[in-house]
């Protein structure tokens, strides 16, 4: 019988190793699975590279977990904004490594490595600095960069609904990276605001498809990560 | 002196480029603007590239849903009609050249259509790019509003872009304070002045040479 649920967040990242590369949802706060980075920061895997598309906001959330020195280097698009303090700090100490990605490849690179492709073209960042170094090659007259696919070992996304076979659902805009992320990663772990029975989810609004899932934690009243900073906490 | 065009008459003027239907990503700052000078009888829809096409206005504070946010990650809404995608879909509607305009604001623009409005590449800066790179290389015009020159007075359209690059030979028009300006295969030319505003300041004020309006 499959069976995906977990009973406990921090029953579901315990296995997740020191210098683990690990997906994390969201873009800003909306979509961040803010218990489940909690859950790794109690469990306290070192050492891992992140992908995400910025670095966190306050302390809580993936900033936390930045600030809690458990990450060595980060993958992201837009690694500042205006409530990001932690990693500026820690990466002007020359702390924390950086590799940044504009945001469209980033999702294509986690995408393809869900797709199983291994590396694809594209125009984004032709004639800029951040294409040096990088094979191009030519299409119908156009330069174009190749960029290799973004795989992980694990991704920690944040759902709306999920049924027990992992069958997925977004609420609006916090859906961004997470499909993606699911198809990306070796060990997908997901917290779902509600689960439910397979077959409550029409399967005509599937978002994501639960043979992308491994992992199921019911978390029913999920802490908004705007709200934490709002309240100006920190965790742990 | 000049009297020239404010932020929300250089957002209206550039608004009136703007064809019926067309689907527009508008950049963070003035060209978030661009919205609220629809012109009558015109029909935009509004894509914001962490996965809406459809942004509506921003919601009263206790209508607020913190999950719908925009790319700049402020609170919007979502029109009747509108649809939801993820990341992957979104960049494809990009880079896929199915976003007809994208208005942007710029540090600098170039005679040849290079735009630099992501890093000053100042040593110890975080680098920091979002789509930016994405868009001016998958969007059909790129449209750019900016003042015409930094608060020190340093031109903002120049020969050529001193900042690091987004995107080379990309921008097809620039609406400043001063004037309406073309990135054309003979470099700058001004389409239209503001009121009140000379040929000769624009010319002054401008980085590099620049034709007058024909």
């Amino acid at each position: 019988m499959i069976n995906k649920k977990y009973s406990s967040v921090s029953g579901a990242v315990a296995d997740i190793p020191d210098g683990a590369t690990v997906m994390v949802g969201g873009f800003g706060a909306s979509g961040s699975p803010v218990e489940l980075i909690h859950a790794l920061i109690d469990h306290g895997a070192k050492g891992l590279t992140v992908i995400n598309n910025n670095t966190g906001n306050g302390e809580v959330g993936l900033a936390a977990l930045i600030g809690n020195g458990q990450v060595s280097k980060m993958i992201c698009s837009f690694p500042r904004s205006s409530q990001s303090r932690v990693f500026p700090e820690l990466y002007k100490q020359g702390k924390i490594e950086l590799e940044l990605v504009p945001q469209g490849t980033l999702a294509e690179r986690i995408r393809s490595a869900g797709a199983g492709i291994p590396a694809f073209y594209t125009p984004t960042t032709v004639g800029t600095v951040l294409a040096e170094g990088k094979e191009m090659r030519e299409f119908d007259g156009r330069s174009y960069v190749m960029e290799p696919w973004l795989r992980a070992d694990f991704a920690l996304v944040k759902c709306e609904v999920a049924d027990s076979l992992g069958n997925l659902l977004y609420n609006k805009t916090a859906r961004n990276f997470s499909p993606l992320m699911c198809m990306a990663a070796t060990t997908t772990i997901v917290q779902t605001k509600k689960l439910v029975s397979p077959g409550e989810i029409d399967p005509e609004h599937v978002v994501t498809p639960g043979i992308f899932v491994d992992r199921i934690v019911e978390v029913a009243d999920p802490i908004h990560e705007d709200i934490l900073i709002a309240e100006g906490r920190s965790y742990p | 002196m000049s009297t020239g065009w404010n932020r929300e008459q250089m957002a209206a003027r550039a608004a009136q480029d703007i064809p019926d239907g067309s689907y527009v990503n508008l950049g963070i700052g003035i060209p978030e603007l661009v919205a609220q000078f629809v012109p009558e009888g015109r029909e935009f829809i509004y894509h914001t590239e962490n996965g809406l096409l459809g942004m509506g206005p921003t919601p009263d504070e206790d209508e607020r849903d913190l999950d719908l946010m925009n790319a700049g990650k402020k609170y919007i809404t979502a029109v009747p009609g509108a649809a939801f995608f993820h990341h992957a879909d979104s960049f494809s509607m990009i880079r896929g050249g199915h976003i007809d305009v994208c208005v942007l604001g710029t540090m600098q623009v170039a005679e040849n259509g290079d735009i630099a409005n992501w890093s000053t590449g100042a040593p110890g800066a975080i680098p920091a790019v979002g789509g930016a790179m994405d868009l001016v290389q998958g969007v059909k015009k790129i449209y750019v509003i900016t003042q015409h020159t930094t608060k020190t007075g340093e031109p903002k359209l120049v020969k050529r872009c001193s900042y690091p690059l987004t995107g080379p030979g990309v921008v097809s028009r620039i609406y400043t304070d001063l004037a309406v300006v073309d990135v054309t295969d003979a470099g700058f030319q001004v389409a239209e002045l503001a009121p009140g505003v000379t040929f000769e300041e624009v010319e002054q004020k401008t980085g590099a040479s620049i034709l007058p309006p024909e």
